[in-house]
């Protein structure tokens, strides 16, 4: 059995998993950074996965399809930003009707444009290629395990680099967690609380984008029904077991993705499958509650 | 005068429901002086203060800043001219470190970075300076009331404030940390700012105050230099009440001792003792009023009998049994009600019907059930008639609280707390803010209560309803009981004022034997 885990194709496929988790972790870490509910994370992603491949087919280059799913997640998350902080619904039952209205319309859209209900198989859209880095890629163990990724798999870790710098070290950055946390404080100093808001709507719905994008366009090579299947909530929990941190987000992405991989791997054993895909759950559940202890420890010390 | 910085002319704001916030209020405020603006709760100095910085627009006045006229509709923009506030409630946001906070807003920058480092360094002169210690490192979070207070005046101080207002700055600060706000205050009047301190205390007032601008009721007063003025003519400048409402009511007969509160004192979570060594004892068949300028105590004292703390210091007899450290639901069973002080967050649940929240506190008793289940018709009997006896105007008991005026909504926590049949109670601010017809059925019930041989601890920031509703009065200042008057009509508006603002105090003897 270890060496079924120890093995390259093992960390491989963590990674490969990791990736779209990361995106919805980063998207939620935004949405919370500036104060906004981030449980349409799903739908919003979901919804991006369909318009990637559509996008890529109408404009006939997978850079078209992303750049499209990313536009169609800033637009969706505004939206609920309109919703939520103009009209003052209920985030939580805003966000509920954004996911149940994504994985309705997908549908309905994937019928329109293709005749079929299940998927978008039958476009033969583009895809985003996989690349092999030079030099890396000949060294052994390292070389399979982190070469040959998707571009959006290592575009990911980048983003996760600069939104470090952009959230910490720069003054937008400083604006968006004020007026995430303390919207009165904020617009005290003359700070247009509204501007900032969208401001992190948009990125972090455009980081959507790109975990559905991900999906639909790397993943895998086309849009299949229901295919975000729970991503954007873990990568809810990923962003609150990482404490919000750029590096702790990551890190729980990759637990994440490594419990998933788990489970893909283990069902090459003879074990029941049923046992195997409760696994990524399970991790779930414990991991959220070892954060929550630390946390209650830590506010204790007060 | 030559050399006046702001000059508020003939302020006017009533507000879109009729009230008359300030009624032709003048503030002249000189160049490098500290100028008290003072007045009791509701005297419009924060309405005041607000039409200033532009968040509420005025109805007529005119506004000078360094002898030009200005008209500004947002707070940035007035920052800009130069004015800061220091606001009672901070304005800071917790998870972020000090200097992030103060430079909120006006980051300076390095390329596409802010520049940590000389957002630091600017911090660190400010602070050294105006004498200001904070670690421009730490998180905000960490900090204690004391030092956020210094943080917002950095905030002030860096944004290039010559004129900075302080709402209430002490009203949050320990004694020890009150004096160094005063060092800190002068620092700043020698270095060429101007202050506007608002306070109701007096007694700080004149240790650091040049001038004083006093506002009653939404109107100005008048102006005074702080050296050519008495304690005795501030407070009776301050304080003075219109009568609108009287009561009936018969000569009080006291019973027997039916409360004893015996050296309680209480410090609360931001460290601060509210409570200092409060003794007082109340009879069966009296109001006794509790006086005092909001804020010194009172509103915990209320809370500390009805179990609402722990680490209660002192005793709390009740019927010759302890209640300190029982729980709500016991202070309750043994016979005690009380009408809080926001009807809207403790009073009732305003998503919830009328007669839900009328029984909200007695679901567990066996006369609304039946076989273990709540017996609709008689709960609905219940409210109907709790409904017609206390006039509670709705369409019918199943509509919600929330929809209510806030003159029926206190009469549904009035009505459930009087028919709990308790043999204490306690009103905490029982009429604010709503309208003369329910106040007056307020009262009426409350003396009746009292005629029935009730005990009531009437809580009131309203004096009018203190002086006329009470049996006897308690004047508490700064956590204490400053006064006692066993009968209420012993005493003076004037005289309790200067009671209320800890100009005079009555020792124990005193206190007891009258």
């Amino acid at each position: 059995m270890i060496d079924v885990i120890l093995s390259t194709d093992f960390f491989f496929t963590t990674i490969r998993v990791m990736t779209p988790i990361l995106f919805a972790a980063l998207a939620c870490m935004v949405f919370t950074k500036g104060g906004i509910d981030s449980i349409g994370t799903e739908g919003i992603m979901l919804s991006c996965a369909l318009a990637g491949p559509l996008g890529s087919y109408i404009t006939k280059s997978a850079f078209g399809g992303v750049i499209i799913a990313m536009i169609i997640g800033a637009l969706l998350s505004c939206l609920f930003g309109y919703v939520t902080i103009y009209l003052k619904s209920e985030p939580v039952l805003a966000g509920i009707a954004l996911n149940t209205l994504a994985s309705g319309l997908t549908i309905f859209v994937i019928y329109y444009a293709t005749g079929e209900k299940g998927s978008t198989q039958s476009l033969m859209s583009p895809t985003v290629a996989n690349v092999h880095i030079p030099i890396l890629k000949d060294i052994p163990i390292l070389g399979a395990v982190f070469s040959g990724h998707s571009i959006l798999t290592y575009l990911g870790i980048f983003i996760m680099i600069v939104l470090a710098f952009f959230i910490y070290r720069t003054p937008a950055g400083l604006r968006i967690r004020s007026v995430g946390e303390n919207p009165e404080a904020a617009k005290s100093v003359g700070i247009n609380v509204i501007k900032y808001k969208y401001m992190s709507l948009i990125i972090a719905g455009a980081l959507c984008g790109l975990g559905g994008a991900y999906m639909s366009m790397s993943y895998v090579s086309f849009f299949s029904k229901e295919m975000i299947a729970g991503r954007g909530f873990i990568g809810m929990a990923a962003e609150s077991m990482g404490r919000g941190t750029p590096w702790g987000v990551t890190l729980s992405a990759l637990l994440f993705g490594a419990a998933d991989s788990l489970a893909i791997r283990l069902q090459l054993l003879q074990l029941p499958a049923q046992l195997i895909q409760t696994i990524p759950y399970v991790i779930t559940i414990i991991a959220i509650a070892v954060y929550s202890y630390t946390r209650s420890k830590q506010k204790k010390k007060y | 005068m030559g050399n006046e910085i702001l000059r508020m002319e003939q302020i006017t704001k009533i507000y879109p429901n009729g009230v008359m916030a300030n009624k032709e209020v003048n503030l002249f405020v000189n160049a490098g002086e500290i100028h008290a603006l003072m007045g009791e709760n509701g005297a419009g100095k924060s309405t005041l203060m607000k039409i200033l910085f532009g968040i509420e627009p005025k109805d007529s006045g005119k506004i000078y800043f360094k002898g030009k006229e200005i008209n500004t509709q947002s707070a940035a923009e007035t920052i800009k001219l130069g004015i800061g506030m220091v606001h009672q409630h901070f304005m800071l946001v917790e998870s972020l470190r000090v200097y992030e906070n103060v430079i909120l807003g006006m980051e300076p920058k390095k390329g596409l970075f802010t520049d940590k480092e000389s957002a630091i360094q600017l911090v660190k002169d400010m602070a050294k300076k105006y004498n200001l210690n904070v670690d421009p490192m730490a998180k905000v979070s960490d900090l204690s009331v004391g030092v956020k207070q210094k943080v917002e005046i950095l905030k002030v101080l860096v944004r290039g404030a010559k004129l900075l207002i302080l709402d209430e700055p002490t009203a949050v600060l320990t004694p020890q940390e009150t004096k160094e706000l005063f060092e800190q205050l002068i620092l700043l009047k020698q270095n060429g700012h101007t202050i506007i301190f608002i306070s109701h205390k007096i007694k700080e007032v004149r240790q650091i105050c040049d001038n004083i601008t006093v506002l009653r009721g939404g109107r100005y007063v008048g102006t005074m230099p702080v050296a050519d003025s008495t304690e005795e003519e501030i407070s009776r400048f301050m304080v003075g009440r219109d009568v609108v409402l009287k009561v009936n009511k018969s000569p009080a007969k006291f019973g027997d001792v039916l409360l004893d509160v015996q050296n309680v004192s209480y410090i609360n979570q931001e460290n601060k003792k509210v409570l200092n060594n409060v003794s007082f004892q109340l009879k069966r068949g009296q109001i006794l009023g509790v006086a005092g300028v909001e804020g010194n105590g009172q509103n915990e004292l209320a809370e500390c009998i009805f179990g609402f703390y722990k680490n209660v210091q002192g005793k709390i007899i009740f019927n010759n049994q302890n209640i300190l450290e029982k729980s709500i639901h016991d202070i309750r069973t043994l016979g005690i009600s009380y009408i809080p002080e926001d009807r809207i967050k403790t009073g009732v649940a305003k998503d919830v019907t009328i007669w839900e929240n009328l029984v909200s506190d007695r679901i567990d008793s066996k006369e609304l059930k039946q076989k273990g289940l709540l017996n609709g018709k008689k709960i609905r009997d219940m409210t109907k008639k709790l409904i017609a006896d206390f006039a509670i105007l709705c369409k019918n008991e199943d509509q919600q609280a929330g929809m209510l005026s806030g003159g029926n909504m206190q009469k549904v926590v009035v009505a459930r707390e009087f028919s709990a049949n308790p043999e204490l109670l306690i009103a905490n601010q029982p009429t604010r803010g709503i309208d003369v017809g329910a106040n007056e059925f307020i009262w009426k019930k409350i003396v009746e209560q009292r005629d029935a041989g009730k005990g009531i601890l009437l809580i009131s920031a309203d004096l009018n309803e203190v002086m006329e509703l009470s049996d006897s009065i308690l004047v508490m200042c700064d956590g204490e009981p400053a006064a006692y008057f066993e009968n209420s009509k012993d005493i003076t508006e004037y005289e309790l004022g200067m009671y209320m603002l800890g100009i005079k105090k009555q020792t124990e003897q005193e206190r007891r034997g009258a």
